[in-house]
């Protein structure tokens, strides 16, 4: 013990006249989040669930797109992939809503002034949702592609969603969230030549930023290409134990 | 995520039987996602009536560190493009950027 202050640390002292002390830590600053995500990525293996963190800007059609698959997924035939669903949001419970409409079970989450989903808030929702019954949890987390991309929510899966009316320069934008998705999809694509789209670039940019990540085209108001998404998620599911997360 | 940081801070502080935080330094990564500006407006907010209340923030930011399996060597890269300089191989294994730490404090008692 330090004799002039009573302190326990006696290495490091940076000024003895003011007491003053160092204390190396070293430590992660959502290593609590982190702990809860590994929880919750234990619960999901012995469910035998996969689970997909959903990441866009406010109005991709992350939504859109979950109703979506919900209608095309009887069409895969024997792999029925039932489907539950996690909606973070700033204020309002209508994504919720729509998803049930659809017959998806799902529950919201209203974070209030977080712009982001914690891995303690999808412990909570977890509760009220009968994992046993599903193959497939979709996380939609709040609308942002910076904030959530820090938090480990213990998913499986990254998509993160982009449309073609978002510009084709989005993944330069916002690398850290790109390079932490195993998967981009291109929503929209329905209005692709009407807002002139370059899907080349687009797709090149993708390709350059996250190189690791699987690319799909969709569009969530037709349908095209949701199956191939869908087939796709199901070998993913197939596949859940070698699966690495990419992030943390 | 800067009130984490602030309740470690204190935790640790208090365990040492500081009195209170002089100087918290933070390691970000580049490709962490985190603005330093943000944290530090953040830090202006929170530090009040707590024990860092007359606290410094240090943030040092981490650059973006590779790993290319071609080469089995590591490298800086230029841009958020992360190709090797050697063999122009785009590699996804990053080694260093994405920290978001607590390093160390400095405190009084
Ligand atoms: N044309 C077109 N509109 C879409 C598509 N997907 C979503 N939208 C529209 O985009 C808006 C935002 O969709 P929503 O699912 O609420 O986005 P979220 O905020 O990411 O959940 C809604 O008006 C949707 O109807 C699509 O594939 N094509
Ligand atoms: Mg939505
Ligand atoms: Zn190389």
């Amino acid at each position: 013990m330090c004799k002039d202050c009573g302190c326990n640390i006696i290495d490091n002292v940076v000024d003895p006249k003011t007491h003053q002390h160092k204390i190396e830590i070293e430590r992660g600053i959502l290593s609590k989040n982190d702990r809860l995500a590994e929880q919750n990525r234990n619960l999901f293996k012995e469910q035998e669930l996969l689970v997909v963190n959903l990441l866009s800007s406010p109005g991709s059609g992350k939504t859109a797109l979950i109703e979506r698959m919900q209608v095309e997924r009887s069409l895969l035939g024997t792999n029925n992939l039932n489907l539950g669903v996690i909606v973070g949001d700033l204020a309002t419970d209508n994504d919720a809503h729509r998803l049930q409409h659809r017959g998806i079970s799902a529950v919201q989450i209203t974070t209030g002034n977080a712009c982001h989903l914690e891995a303690n808030m999808v412990a909570k929702a977890t509760q009220q949702l009968d994992l046993n019954s599903l193959d497939l949890l979709i996380i939609e987390n709040v609308g942002n592609l910076v904030c959530p991309a820090a938090y480990d929510l213990g998913e499986d899966l990254r998509i993160v969603l982009l449309s073609v009316t978002e510009g084709e320069d989005k993944p330069l934008k916002y690398p850290t969230m790109f390079k932490s998705a195993q998967i981009v999809v291109v929503n929209k694509i329905d209005i692709a030549s009407a807002v002139e789209f370059d899907r080349e670039r687009a797709i090149a940019n993708i390709q350059k930023i996250a190189p690791q990540a699987q690319i799909f085209e969709v569009s969530a108001k037709t349908g095209q290409g949701i199956k191939l998404l869908l087939a796709y998620l199901a070998e993913q599911l197939k596949i859940k134990p070698s699966i690495q997360p990419l992030h943390g | 995520m800067m009130q984490n940081t602030l309740d470690i801070a204190i935790a640790q502080a208090r365990q040492n039987n500081a009195a209170q935080i002089d100087l918290l330094t933070m390691n970000i990564g580049e490709l962490s996602g985190v603005i330093p500006e943000a944290l530090e407006f953040a830090f202006e907010v929170l530090r009040w009536g707590t024990m860092a209340e007359n606290a410094q923030l240090e943030i040092k930011t981490i650059p973006v560190v590779c790993h290319c399996p071609k080469c089995d060597r590591d490298f800086q890269p230029e841009e958020y493009i992360y190709q090797c300089p050697r063999c122009g191989t785009t590699s996804s294994k990053i080694i260093a950027g994405k920290e978001l730490e607590l390093a160390s404090l400095v405190v009084s008692s």
